[in-house]
């Protein structure tokens, strides 16, 4: 799966994406291979405040659980309700509709500091694995 | 590839839908004397309380129907009593059959634990007993038998350890824990209060001692140390270990789970250890039921004896035995009443079988563990080289650069026979086959096992596929974990349709024929 | 030794295929001076005769011979022999936590139906695979509405089990749980106007026994509503499982915590026994214990397996919410195979002769002068009565005539200075009800 060039990318395998104010954040699809079928997806309520760094939820396979931690700072306005339902659009559309969190920035500059598409597939690439699925 | 499998045979095994789709009103499978009072009027009674209609959906069966319905139920398990159960860190050895009759018998079974203590002085020494005997294997101090399992008992040890370092003004913050440590640990201590820390093993698998020494400081309440560690090697610093943990004044807490490697040979409380639990369903032989109960003593040094959660075994005047439950310092109750009694009853059974002779248990099971260490090595990879003790972790890594790993590895046994080792565990052993035979193997046991696990290495070496797909000679093949964990559906419910009787497809069916080795899937 | 299936010839050639000269070699690694030189200390070896005159021994120093009217969250309760028969086969006895599912099929079907049965008894939408008692999965249940509400202050009722409330108390020192004591009145149930006063929008969970440890039966349907309004959840313990045969379950709580050892589990002197925790299933991420979920294999075939594992404590290490790893699968089994024995109309009919037989002791013994009872609530098969004069003399009375009497709620409630807890099961019969009612009036009669 091709990494969409207008996202950035984090050492911990989320991505985020800015558009009019509003970033969107999800994990990669580097993440949801490492993850395997996911079975169950935790996220905050809008309104929580996300710390840069720091945990915001989690997302579970049978035998594991990963934290996902936040790319920049904010509050969250929105968290994609069709996870609980379908927590398996995960593996199959990690950057798209799988999207799992809607932020108003506090910091927008945040996002500059991460990794584009091209830094992020060396950085996994870097990790052993094929990046394109 | 031709493999011979040599311990198990298919065998024509009974199908059985569930006890609710049995059901038929009017069928009873168990009669009461008749009333020899007069009968209470429950609407009167009982007022807008009372249940008219019953449990609704609740079977209705006879008893013929029940036992057949539960004995078919069972011969779709394995068990200890048809086989090795080779899993690290459990000890599934032999579940005497004494042990249950002695359990049950009248004067034992029906005793209720606020009857007056004149009249339960039977099991009163019975506990008083296991008190001492315990005390004698571990080499501590004092001991409670509240537990109801080991994770409580870990973290009643935790609960002693606070309390004693409360009284002396600071309980601290942090407890240290092994990286291959069980996840019991970590969450007990959280549970516990403190802050988890986790200590780096070296290259020999052994906690890291000079690490140690740094990572010991004032806020550190104390280390909580498998011995042997759960790659079954003995930790030789741990005298080392228990000195610098004291010398800051924190406590060493022992995982008691691999005792088995220990008993009659050496004594945690020698060692340093300040206090520990034990798991009677492991190294004392009481049965695990398909998953409990258990009972997880605390044993411990003197200093920790005044915070234990009551009630309190005493003797007074005369030889009488008493449980007290007046204790200031007493971390208090940890479940009511006074232990899981019934197992409690079966570990004393057990102790009293062996008697000073327990040691030839442990020795037996170290004896089996490097008999299969020394047959598989070259043919898994061994990550540690230490010695091992009463049991062995081997790697996937050979096997792993055919694609096969080590839970695959686990479901081609079960074709062989065996229940699956331990995989996946401990975490700092990627891959990890983790095998644990116990005392109650005999070599003929041991050599199947061996052969089995040769066989296997084999099959993934040249069919890797089979091993792969693994198990194919079981009731029901892979299950499906992830629509369980999206979809849970966790109970009966009346409107949902029995399935069609079950019945091999016709692609099983094929590769289902009696006492022809199993090739590839068709 | 009988348990090992070695000979010394076998041990001999097995140290000569790994190379070692003794046995003693393999514990080269312990570091010499801490292995044992000396034979342990230990009562053996026993043959298994000698085991079994050792147990008989013991229960002859128990209390054989003498009648109970105890009950207080033990219960005695007629068993069928069919359950022994099931729950000692070798598969069910000697297997293993069913991780390997594959192999493990009979035990997951039965906790399967086992919660299915326990949903169906608490009105409750779902049950786990069973804690390890009714005290520590009130407590377990308490820590789930903190994590499901994120407040931490908690309202028992006084009426909950004495020993339920210690070990509640137990587990709340380190977790930051405010727990606080909600009185009784008169009618021997909850102090509503007292519920009412303390519940905030700080309360995780409101906590009470139905039937409580008086004997007097709750009203969970009425708590609700006010509970609810306050944003907190309902809880409710339930020592005595027998009641639900003839009681209205207590739909209306949020999570049901009940211990299951009145279902065909004896009263072995306090344990092993079984708890449960029940409760909706929008909370299922939040309950703690295993829970077996049904699914199908590969080629279509239904199966069970242990789901939502991530809960548990072995994968969340630091991040668990429950250390119970374990939970009483046997115990449970024998829950299991007991309630199908008895199916519904048998618990029916178990229930209603308990209550019946209640009914008879209590009416019996508010003939004696003095005697009455305490509260006004409606009960099941236990009933506080009060004395003329002390509970202790009048049961130390009854012990000469080979009754044990009822249990002294002095001790755990010093207000009730002269109240004793009388239980009648199906198990006694009328004859000894009439005994012990005629050993009372012997005593109270007694010059003091």
């Amino acid at each position: 799966m091709a990494y969409p060039a207008q996202y950035r990318y984090t050492k911990d395998h989320e991505w985020i994406s800015l558009a009019n104010g509003v970033a969107t954040v999800g994990i990669t699809d580097y993440a949801q291979h490492e993850l395997g079928d996911v079975v169950f997806v935790e996220l905050p309520k809008p309104g929580t405040k996300i710390e840069t760094g720091k945990s915001f939820g989690t997302v579970e396979s049978v035998k594991a659980v990963s934290e996902i931690y936040a790319p920049a700072a904010g509050e969250v306005l929105e968290a994609n309700g069709e996870l609980q339902n379908a927590p398996e659009k995960i593996n199959s559309d990690p950057h798209g509709s799988a999207w799992l969190i809607k932020v108003r920035l506090a910091n927008p500059a945040e996002v500059n500091a991460l990794m584009d598409a091209a830094a992020y597939e060396k950085f996994i690439a870097e990790k052993g694995q094929d990046a394109s699925a | 590839m031709n493999s011979t499998i040599k311990k198990a045979t298919r065998h024509t095994n009974q199908n059985e839908g569930l006890i609710f789709e049995k059901s038929s009103p009017g069928k009873r499978a168990f009669d009461l004397p008749p009333l020899d009072v007069p009968a209470a009027d429950p609407a009167r009674a009982l007022g807008g309380h009372y249940r008219r209609e019953g449990v609704q959906g609740f079977p209705e069966v006879s008893e013929i129907e029940v036992l057949r319905h539960f004995t078919r139920l069972s011969t779709w398990n394995y068990a200890i009593d048809l086989g090795m159960y080779p899993l690290g860190s459990c000890t599934m050895k032999y579940n005497p059959r004494v042990n249950e009759l002695v359990a049950r018998l009248p004067g034992i079974a029906t005793e209720h634990p606020y009857q007056p203590q004149d009249l339960s002085q039977g099991c009163l020494k019975i506990l008083r007993l296991l008190e001492q005997c315990l005390l004698e294997i571990t080499g501590m101090d004092a001991i409670t038998l509240q537990p109801a399992a080991g994770a409580q008992g870990e973290l009643t040890g935790l609960l002693l350890i606070r309390a004693y370092l409360q009284k002396q003004g600071n309980p601290r913050k942090k407890v240290l824990i092994p990286d291959s440590a069980h996840g019991t640990n970590p969450a007990t201590a959280v549970i516990a209060g403190y802050e988890v820390e986790n200590i780096r093993s070296e290259s020999h698998g052994q906690i890291d001692v000079e690490k140690l020494r740094e990572q010991v400081t004032g806020d550190v309440a104390a280390l909580m140390i498998t011995n042997p560690s759960t790659l079954g090697i003995f930790e030789q610093r741990i005298p080392e270990i228990a000195e610098i943990l004291h010398a800051k004044g924190a406590l060493l807490y022992m995982d008691g789970a691999n005792m088995n490697a220990l008993a009659g040979v050496v004594r945690p409380g020698d060692l340093g250890v300040d206090v520990m639990h034990l798991n009677l369903h492991k190294t004392f032989s009481t049965p695990h039921g398909g998953g409990g109960p258990g009972a997880g003593p605390v044993a411990m040094k003197k200093i920790l004896e005044p915070f234990r959660p009551i009630p309190i075994l005493v003797e007074k005047d005369g030889g009488r035995l008493a449980l007290e439950t007046v204790r200031p310092d007493s971390i208090g109750r940890v479940k009511a009443f006074s232990g899981n009694f019934g197992v409690l009853v079966r570990a004393l059974a057990y102790i009293l079988a062996y008697g000073p002779g327990i040691r030839q248990a442990t020795e037996d099971a170290v004896l089996n563990a490097n008999y299969i260490r020394h047959h598989l090595e070259g043919v898994y990879e061994l990550p540690y080289s230490l010695p091992s003790m009463h049991e062995v972790v081997f790697s996937d890594a050979l096997q792993k650069k055919n694609g096969v790993n080590t839970m695959d590895i686990a479901k081609r046994l079960i074709d062989y026979g065996f229940h699956p080792y331990t995989t996946a565990f401990p975490l700092i052993v990627p891959g990890a086959l983790m095998i644990e035979p116990t005392e109650s193997e005999s070599r003929e046991e041991c050599d199947l096992f061996i052969d089995a696990m040769r066989s296997i290495a084999q099959e993934a070496a040249d069919s890797p596929e089979l091993v792969k797909a693994a198990p194919h000679t079981t009731r029901v093949r892979r299950l499906d974990e992830v629509g369980a964990a999206r979809k849970p559906i966790l109970r009966w419910k009346p409107e949902t349709p029995a399935p069609a009787p079950l019945e091999h497809s016709a692609k099983a069916h094929s590769k289902h024929a009696m006492d022809t080795p199993v090739g590839p899937t068709a | 030794m009988r348990y090992l299936p070695k000979s010394p010839a076998e041990r001999q050639e097995m140290l000569a295929a790994i190379g070692a000269k003794s046995i003693d070699e393999l514990f080269s690694s312990i570091p010499e001076r801490f292995r044992l030189k000396r034979t342990l200390q230990l009562p053996g070896p026993l043959s298994e005769s000698e085991v079994i005159d050792y147990f008989q021994q013991r229960a002859a120093e128990n209390s054989s011979g003498y009648t109970s009217f105890l009950g207080a969250g033990v219960y005695n309760h007629l068993r069928s022999v069919v359950t022994d028969a099931i729950i000692q086969r070798g598969e069910f006895l000697t297997s293993y936590t069913p991780y390997q599912a594959e192999i493990s099929q009979g035990t997951l079907q039965a906790v399967f139906e086992f919660q299915t049965l326990m949903c169906q008894l608490t009105g409750q939408e779902v049950a786990n695979a069973s804690m390890w008692d009714g005290s520590t999965a009130t407590t377990e249940a308490v820590l789930m509405a903190e994590r499901i509400t994120a407040r931490q202050r908690v309202l028992v009722a006084r009426s909950l089990h004495p020993e339920y409330r210690d070990v509640m108390r137990t587990y709340a020192q380190n977790s930051g749980l405010a727990i606080e004591e909600l009185p009784y009145e008169k009618t021997g149930t909850l102090d509503t106007g007292a519920l009412q006063r303390a519940l905030k929008d700080d309360v995780a969970a409101v906590v009470v026994q139905s039937p409580n440890f008086f004997g007097a039966i709750e009203n969970p349907a009425e708590l609700a509503g006010a509970v609810h309004a306050a944003g907190a959840l309902l809880v409710v313990a339930i020592t005595e499982g027998v009641s639900l045969g003839l009681l209205q379950p207590p739909a209306e709580a949020d999570i049901v915590a009940m211990e299951a050892q009145s279902f065909g589990l004896p009263p072995s002197y306090g344990g092993p026994f079984a708890g449960v925790v029940a409760s909706r299933e929008k909370f299922i991420r939040q309950m703690p214990g295993r829970l077996a979920g049904q699914t199908t294999d590969s080629e279509g075939r239904r199966g069970f397996v242990l789901t939502l594992a991530t809960r548990e404590q072995h994968i969340r290490r630091e991040k668990a919410t429950s250390n119970i790893c374990t939970n009483q699968a046997l115990c449970a089994l024998a829950a299991t195979v007991h309630l199908s024995l008895l199916g519904k109309e048998g618990l029916r009919e178990m229930a209603h002769q308990n209550l019946s037989k209640a009914q008879f002791a209590l009416g019996e013994l508010e003939k004696l002068p003095g005697v009455r009872r305490a509260f006004s609530a409606p009960f099941f098969n236990e009933f506080t009565v009060e004395l003329p004069r002390s509970v202790k003399l009048a049961n130390a009375a009854l012990l000469r005539e080979k009754i044990i009497g009822p249990y002294v709620l002095g001790t755990a409630y010093p207000e009730l200075t002269k109240h004793a807890l009388v239980c009648v099961t199906e198990t006694t019969s009328r004859a000894e009800i009439e005994r012990f009612v005629a050993a009372l009036r012997r005593a109270l009669e007694q010059p003091l």
